[in-house]
């Protein structure tokens, strides 16, 4: 991904306390035009605060935050970003169109909102008052109002969340037009198959830390596991104790188990039994780095747990 | 290289300054946005317009006469005071204190909004419904129960009623920034409807003991009734420091409400 350039956002340094409580702990993050930022982590891990901070909605204790070179407060920054926030309850009683059209005028050089209703699927609500809308409909409008005002960063905090399949692909189209069109995003997801999908980089936080940034596959690569399954008579039960295996579990009628070493369980396995079909091997995804590195975080109590 | 990319970015905010035409429209849009949502919603109607006119129809009108040849004279000016209280309470207070947790003023506050565009379309959707609610009852006087206004009458009860919203919206503020979420309009109900009896807008003072009659004057729809009653010919004092109470409550509401947003944001 070239995201030569100075940034468009950042922090450095950035440290949130509320009360005794370390939200953000010496943080250092770069946004860059065209890429599509994915912020991951556990409940806690200080998301929410980063996204906050980098909003002006809070402000760092220590560190510098800014947003095209300026305060994130000055309104002249914020014109140049869209933003989804995770949970807000929109006027119920006013139309689709009515909210573009307000959100719009915020902005001096909106989308017109065709262009706007098109790309966020909401073409066929503009009539219709937000409570009437399903919760699927009613993310697309707020995805609607984030890309409205033609943003050079767009903030999305777990945008998919109550959309099905269908809608949740489009709007993975709709991101990467935007992207396209030299658009930043930044994405907070627990869907790490969306971050998989989408993310041009991936940065896992715990404890307000960065505990790793890169690509996806520089995610997947610090975790040396593979996946595996099949189908056969051997069960999880019994496959768990071999040495080289870290997980196992049955599903349904399949075998699946996790190893750092696929080669020699596969050899085994196919020694165990004959008759064993469907053989799978696959890379560990992101979901296994991300649940091995924020184990990892939680090192102190993991380690005493599986020594006793 | 620093020097050169602070310039570009200097010049790109440069373009990304907002026209004063479109700052306004932004303004307009947040106000048109404010009265629409609430005329559409019965939740704030019901109490804003229907309350005041039923009343007035039964007890101003319908059995007002019973109460003497004044009863729908003095009632149109204490239910002109009723109706325009509930728009800066219910609309401003308890809209606030529910915005204020159900993230769209985070929303809001994220979003490039031109600074005060929120409080300014509230106080104007505030306004608007106080002269709506006071078109209806000046229809109802007139037509209705054939009170005899002059012209200057009937535009000093507008403009006392319009100016009259203004102090409510500033007690809506303090409430919405001093309570948060869904027990906003019980606590709201359990202002207003007391305030309002104890002010003298449903049975006059002199019909009240003396203890009520003494709270009444740290109320500000007492003040604004007198005012209005004045107005409308059935005062008996000056206006000016009924005028002067509403304004010194109003200061009053506004410095509790921005005491409290600098202290919690």
């Amino acid at each position: 991904m070239n995201t030569t350039g100075s940034p468009i956002a950042q922090l450095s340094s950035v440290v949130k306390r509320y009360g005794n409580h370390t939200a953000v702990d010496g943080l250092d993050l770069m946004l860059h035009r065209g890429e599509i930022f994915a912020l991951l982590g556990p409940n806690g891990a200080g998301k929410s605060t980063t996204i906050s901070m980098l909003l002006g909605l809070a402000r760092p204790d220590a560190g510098r935050v800014e947003l095209f070179g300026e305060d994130p407060q000055q309104l002249v920054a914020r014109r140049r970003i869209g933003v989804m926030l995770q949970s807000a309850a929109l006027p119920p009683t006013l139309r689709v169109g009515e909210l573009l059209r307000l959100t719009a005028s915020y902005y001096p050089a909106p989308r017109d909102e065709r262009e706007t209703a098109e790309l966020a699927g909401v073409a066929d609500l503009l009539k219709r008052p937000y409570a009437a809308l399903s919760g699927g409909q009613q993310r697309r409008v707020q995805f609607a109002l984030a890309l409205c005002g033609r943003p050079e960063l767009l903030f999305l905090d777990e945008p998919t969340v109550g959309m099905d399949l269908e809608a949740r692909q489009k709007l993975w189209v709709a991101l990467r037009h935007l992207v396209a069109e030299g658009a930043g995003v930044v994405l907070t997801t627990h869907y790490l198959e969306e971050a998989e999908a989408l993310a041009h980089r991936v940065c896992v936080m715990a404890r307000g830390r960065v505990l790793s940034e890169g690509s996806v596959d520089d995610l997947r690569a610090r975790v040396a596991l593979k996946r595996v399954r099949c189908i056969t008579r051997l069960r999880a039960a019994e496959v768990a104790a071999w040495p080289e295996v870290a997980e196992a579990r049955d599903e349904g009628e399949r075998l699946w188990l996790s190893t750092d070493r696929a080669e020699s369980v596969v050899r085994r396995l196919l020694d165990a039994d004959a008759q064993l079909g469907e053989l799978e091997v696959q890379r560990a995804g992101l979901a296994e780095a991300f649940t091995e590195l924020t184990r990892a975080a939680e090192a102190p109590t993991e380690a005493t747990r599986e020594a006793a | 290289m620093n020097a050169v990319s602070s310039a570009v970015m200097s010049a790109a905010s440069a373009s990304r300054e907002m026209s004063l035409r479109r700052v306004l429209g932004a303004y307009l849009q947040e106000a048109r946005a404010e009265c629409l949502r609430y005329l559409r919603n019965p939740g704030f109607m019901i109490p804003t317009l229907i309350l005041p006119t039923a009343f007035y129809l039964m007890f101003g009108i319908l059995i007002g006469h019973a109460n003497g040849p004044d009863a729908p004279r003095y009632l149109l000016a204490a239910y002109g005071t009723f109706g325009v209280m509930s728009p800066g309470l219910f609309g401003f207070g308890v809209a606030l204190s529910m915005e204020r947790d159900n993230g769209l003023l985070t929303l809001k506050r994220a979003l490039p909004m031109p600074p005060g565009t929120y409080l300014l379309g509230k106080v104007v959707m505030s306004i608007f419904a106080a002269a709506v609610v006071s078109c209806i009852l000046v229809l109802l006087a007139t037509l209705v129960a054939h009170v005899q206004l002059s012209p200057a009458q009937m535009a000093g009860l507008f403009a006392t009623n319009l100016f009259g919203a203004l102090p409510f919206c500033a007690m809506g503020l303090m409430l919405g920034m001093l309570i948060k979420g869904t027990g906003g309009p019980g606590i709201v109900n359990l202002i207003y409807l007391p305030m309002a009896f104890m002010s003298g807008l449903w049975f006059p003072l002199s019909l009240m003991p003396k203890a009520v009659q003494d709270i009444a004057l740290v109320l500000p729809p007492y003040h604004l009734n007198q005012v209005a009653l004045t107005v409308v010919g059935l005062g008996h004092d000056a206006v000016w420091p009924h005028v002067a109470a509403l304004a010194a409550f109003s200061a009053v509401f506004l410095a509790i409400a921005a005491r409290r947003l600098r202290r919690h944001g």
